[in-house]
């Protein structure tokens, strides 16, 4: 069948003069595009595009997005991702003409509804976080991140300290010294203890006069939450620094902690995690930030705000703003999405999506604890992470493991992250798979063990079942071949 | 089992330095080959520049690998006087060879030898660092 071989690209198609529209006939009069258009502008020759029939690009792509895995087709346990069911509630709402046919020019007066959601999502965010105000404009987890950091800067700077530096622990997100970088600032990692924490001595060694700000997550990638929170709170805070919290992992503490409540300043969240908006490559995400009220003065403008008549309207007058960080109001029809969600659920309905969470990657873990050694053993959060090294004595990788797991029809794990676990794999299940699919997973994890022992090739060979095989990912990086030669 | 090579002395972050010859200052640096095996395959190496002043302890470069990119750190304190450009070209050359085709650069030391290398760890030390 078609659909197991390699794929020819559009363009190998192509034969001369075949054409897949049929365009009507000119009614203006037709000019020659050197009378309209610089010369320096103009093609010497043709664009090479391909010429096919309709037919053929209707089967090309169909057959193309077929080969598309998301969490529509299958389980996707990916690790610090959640990756978890985008509920076609939310599709709904966000077709509606009211929200899905406005445009950010309209007047103020015809958008009132959509400033109320707006409105309503900033304070709901607020009271989900602990935070005292939201802003929406962030359009993704990192550019969350690196919002939040320019609000911290911006802080400290009004107060007239330089402050230059942010710590991160060696477990963090990839992000999150990135996004410090990006922000101007000068990245710490401090190391984790024996129980994957962050340990409270190497903290107090690197706060100072110039700790601009802790970036935690709290459970942290590891899946273990981070029970000295107070105390690590109270060392940033006297060195004068502010605490900055990752969202990525919401989905365990949801209507049980506030990061509020921890002692945390700022906050983002990913929509497209948390609050089950499309994710990874079904986006865009949505990445809001949360403050506590003294870093309000600098938040992103505009802020929608209510009025005492009960109207709605872009708050402008920000004379300490960071500015805009992303052009109108953020991923408005993400907006929606998480907003039907966090309405359809409710306050108790949110704490239950975390409960199960929490008790779903319990469940794996304990599952495939004989099989596969835990990293840091205990009670996790939503996710936990497991590490590969037993295998290696039968030549077996992680990275084998995940390839196996494709024969199967999963998506694999994160793998190699946290960068402190050697042969690292990290399964976050989320809320939304059932019991049995889980254990159809665990059920596998348990075979390619086995498998690992009776016969390694299986797994150093894998996949056998998927279109393309093991790509040779050394050559490809070494020796990258970066364009088709279809002349 | 990685290979530690006896005449080489170590750092904690799986460096290695080899002793000059007899009163030279120059010492040849490279990554170890328990680095490389924890690494996996090599697709890129970024070298220090020639003539730049390193630090023991200090970012030189960075190591990637298919899996991961790494800080490439300095072993000892002096002056870059070669860099192994060849790797640019062939990076795979840390896996297959570490302690030889692999090596990443040649360093001048600001003291004398013994005093530079005493403080790193020897064979064995390194052995049992990496058990």
């Amino acid at each position: 069948m078609n659909a197991n071989r390699e794929k020819a690209l559009i363009f190998e198609m192509s034969k001369p003069g075949r054409v897949a529209y049929s365009l009507p006939d000119c009614d203006v009069p037709e000019a020659a595009p050197a009378s309209v258009i610089p010369e320096r502008l103009l093609r010497a020759k043709p664009a090479a595009l391909p010429e096919v029939y309709e037919v053929d690009v209707i089967r090309h792509y169909t057959e193309l997005s077929r080969r598309n895995f998301g969490v529509d087709n299958g389980f996707y346990p990916l690790g610090s991702c959640t990756m978890k069911y985008n509920p076609k509630l939310n599709e709904d709402a966000a077709r509606l003409p009211g929200f899905a046919k406005i445009h950010p020019y309209q007047p103020e007066t015809s958008l009132q509804g959509a400033m109320e959601l707006l409105y309503t999502l900033q304070r709901d965010l607020a009271a989900l976080t602990g935070m005292d105000q939201v802003t929406l404009q962030p359009a993704a987890g990192a550019h969350g991140e690196w919002t939040g950091l320019m609000l911290i800067r911006a802080y400290h700077e009004r107060r007239g300290e330089r402050r230059t530096k942010v710590i991160v622990p060696d477990s963090s997100h990839g992000t999150n010294p990135s996004s410090a970088t990006v922000a101007g600032f000068e990245t710490i990692t401090i190391p984790s203890d024996a129980q994957g924490l962050v340990d409270l001595e190497a903290l107090r060694a690197a706060v100072g006069d110039d700790t601009a700000a802790l970036m935690l997550t709290n459970p942290n990638t590891l899946g273990r939450f981070e029970a000295q929170i107070d105390e690590i709170a109270g060392i940033v805070h006297a060195a004068g620094g502010l605490l900055y919290y990752d969202g990525a992992n919401s989905n365990a503490i949801m209507g049980i902690a506030r990061p509020g409540d921890m002692g945390f300043d700022v906050v983002h969240l990913n929509l497209h995690k948390t609050m089950s908006t499309p994710h990874g490559g079904g986006g865009p995400g949505a990445g809001p930030v949360g403050v506590k009220s003294r870093l309000i003065p600098f938040l992103p403008k505009p802020i929608v705000e209510r009025r005492g008549d009960g109207t709605y309207y872009w708050d402008e007058d920000r004379p300490l703003s960071i500015g805009r960080v992303k052009p109108y109001y953020g991923n408005f029809g993400i907006l929606v999405r998480a907003y039907a969600y966090i309405r359809s659920y409710g306050p108790a309905g949110l704490r239950r999506v975390s409960e199960c969470a929490v008790l779903n990657a319990n469940y794996m873990m304990h599952r495939l604890a004989p099989y596969y050694e835990v990293a840091y053993p205990g009670v996790c959060k939503h996710e936990f992470v497991l590490s590969g090294k037993r295998l290696r004595a039968f030549g077996v990788r992680t990275l084998d493991v995940a390839k196996r797991l494709l024969d199967f029809g999963y998506h694999p794990p994160t793998i190699y992250f946290p960068l402190n676990v050697e042969e690292c794999i990290m399964i976050e299940p989320t809320e939304t798979e059932s019991k049995e699919t889980l254990d159809g997973f665990i059920d596998v994890m348990i075979q390619i063990a086995r498998e690992a022992e009776d016969d390694p090739n299986l797994l150093l060979q894998a996949p056998h079942t998927t279109i393309v095989k093991r790509l040779d990912e050394a050559t490809a990086a070494r020796r990258p071949v970066l364009y088709c030669n279809c002349e | 089992m990685s290979e530690i090579r006896e005449e080489l002395r170590y750092s904690e972050e799986h460096e290695w330095a080899s002793p000059p010859a007899a009163q030279g200052r120059v010492v040849r640096i490279g990554i170890t080959d328990h680095a490389q095996s924890q690494l996996g395959d090599i697709v890129f190496v970024e070298l220090p520049s020639v003539g730049a002043a390193v630090y023991a302890g200090e970012s030189i470069g960075a190591i990637e690998s298919v899996k991961t990119v790494s800080e490439l750190y300095s072993p000892v304190t002096g002056k870059v006087v070669r860099v192994n450009d060849g790797l640019l070209d062939h990076p795979e050359r840390v896996n297959e060879s570490p302690y030889e085709e692999g090596w990443i650069a040649e360093v001048e030391l600001d003291a004398e030898a013994d005093e530079a290398l005493g403080g790193l760890l020897t064979a064995q030390q390194y052995g049992e660092l990496t058990k």
